[in-house]
């Protein structure tokens, strides 16, 4: 099965003058005896949306987590291989799991506001890296709302629990909490699955200015979704990399034969 | 359709295939109206050939069924892949084919005046003409059936013996109307009529570039021989 990964190994997708933010190489993944992920390799290209289908179980969720090492806090979970930010391989034990948290932002499926104030929310994480002054705690949390396109629909109730917000809300929230720390890479764990229509739009409207600013992966479950707001697609299968390229391409003609069938609703 | 494994949802399925059959059966009433008219040509009948023409109808209706159906499986579908190909396909095959109906209809229209007058020899040639024709919009339709994108080539390259009875036939028109000028009326209707079955070949070789696309998935593109003959008829 290894020879269906390989195209994407040769030949990055990414076109000329992307350049490569997250770079994964022979990626293995273990839980306990269970192996997730099989010898992953792919180009995250910067400031672009790369989207990661599957059906369930497929290693989708567990490649994003393996981003930030989120894994690392449980035993018995052991990740083999590279996965290199910037060239530097994120997954050594000597790459500070506080530098990684500063610039890799991760938002999950159910959007999960802490018990404080909507101000509190966003300031919570820049305290914890960051000594500001008041004033510029201000404007930070005023940026990231402004990024998560939420200032104007809570900016007169900062004081107010975040709890009081709706799904579509405390998940814009949440991304704001995520931006606050100025990452480089956002990641998206089915960030729509749980909202209604209007409010998946407006997160896909976010996506679309995010991505001028970070490099985006999102994990999603909505194959619509996935052709609507990414540039690159990655179609896994079985813990492998079936496919990886041109969200187009994957959406109106791919190569493999899998990802046909996955795409189209017929069976794998 | 070209990949062998069903849907999960079986209604989708259902769905895809209707359409590639009302698609069929709408080309094949196409194909039924040309024979006719040439029918209609040769035996001069005025009053089959007002049928003819009113027939053409039906075949717009179908037309107006497959759009709807078309918007009606994008809109609840949302096909991808392979899927998207043959949906988006089949709104330009049915436009082509409501095309070769309309034209068929002209055929007949124009034998009504030419039924009128003394016959004109050249009308054995439009026969020849319109046969080359009808055979390849029954090929490219079963090509279509079948998701056969090698027989689809084989109607697109094919439409170069159309093009050439075409031009002969236009030849031997003018050489008639030079021959003996009171022909001319009769010698245009058939002229404008061997035009309207050549733009139905034109029509097929349409059809065999969305058979390829939905099967392949990229447009045809190959050199094709073309008939050029500085003497030959105007093309468009």
């Amino acid at each position: 099965m290894n020879d269906l990964a390989a195209p994407a190994q040769a030949q990055p997708v990414t076109a000329t003058g992307v350049r490569t933010k997250i770079e994964v190489r022979n990626l293995d993944f273990y839980y306990n005896r269970f192996h997730a992920l099989k010898s992953i390799s792919m180009d995250i290209p910067e400031r672009k949306v790369t989207a990661i289908i599957g059906p369930s179980g497929c290693g989708k969720s567990t490649l994003l987590r393996v981003f930030n090492r989120i894994y690392a806090m449980y035993p018995k979970l052991r990740a083999e291989g590279s996965v290199a930010l910037d060239g530097e391989n994120v997954l050594d034990p000597g790459y500070s799991m506080n530098r990684l948290r500063t610039k890799v932002g991760m938002v999950f499926q159910k959007p999960v506001p802490f018990p404080m104030t909507i101000y509190e929310n966003v300031a919570y994480g820049i305290r914890h890296h960051e000594r500001l002054k008041r004033r510029q705690m201000d404007e930070r949390v005023e940026e990231a709302l402004h990024q998560a396109a939420l200032w104007d629909e809570v900016k007169d109730k900062l004081k107010q629990s975040a709890l009081g917000l709706s799904g579509g809300q405390q998940q814009r929230l949440c991304i704001a909490r995520g931006i606050a720390l100025r990452p480089e890479v956002l990641l998206l764990d089915e960030p729509t699955s749980a909202l209604d229509p209007i409010a998946t739009s407006r997160i896909e409207q976010l996506v679309e200015e995010l991505k001028k600013t970070y490099t985006i992966v999102i994990v999603t479950h909505n194959m619509q979704q996935a052709a609507r707001v990414s540039d690159y697609t990655a179609f896994m299968y079985m813990g492998e990399l079936i496919e990886f390229g041109n969200a187009e391409k994957i959406f109106t003609k791919p190569d493999k034969k899998q990802t046909e069938d996955y795409i189209t609703g017929r069976f794998g | 359709m070209n990949t062998t494994a069903d849907h999960i949802i079986k209604s989708y399925d259902k769905e895809l295939e209707r359409l590639r059959d009302e698609i069929v059966r709408m080309g094949e009433l196409a194909v039924a109206q040309l024979e006719a008219a040439i029918d209609v040509v040769e035996r001069r009948d005025e009053r089959a050939a007002q049928r003819v023409v009113d027939n053409d109808d039906a075949i717009d209706a179908m037309e107006h069924e497959i759009s709807h159906g078309v918007v009606r499986l994008l809109a609840l579908r949302s096909p991808l892949a392979s899927d998207l190909r043959a949906v988006f396909s089949a709104l330009r095959v049915a436009s082509d084919i409501e095309r070769i109906g309309d034209y068929a209809a002209n055929v007949a229209k124009r034998s009504i005046p030419l039924s009128m007058v003394a016959p004109v020899a050249p009308a054995h040639g439009l026969k020849h003409l319109s046969q080359l024709a009808a055979n390849a919009v029954r090929k490219v339709l079963t090509a279509y059936r079948n998701d056969d994108a090698e027989s689809a080539h084989q109607v697109w390259r094919d439409d170069v013996h159309v093009d050439e009875a075409y031009n002969a036939l236009f030849r031997e028109l003018l050489t008639y109307m030079m021959e003996d000028p009171r022909s001319i009326s009769s010698c245009t209707h058939l002229l404008f009529m061997a035009k309207n079955i050549e733009r139905i070949g034109d029509h097929a070789t349409n059809i065999a570039e969305n058979v390829w696309f939905v099967v392949k998935g990229e447009p045809l593109q190959a050199p094709r021989e073309k008939a050029s003959d500085p003497d030959a008829a105007p093309r468009d």
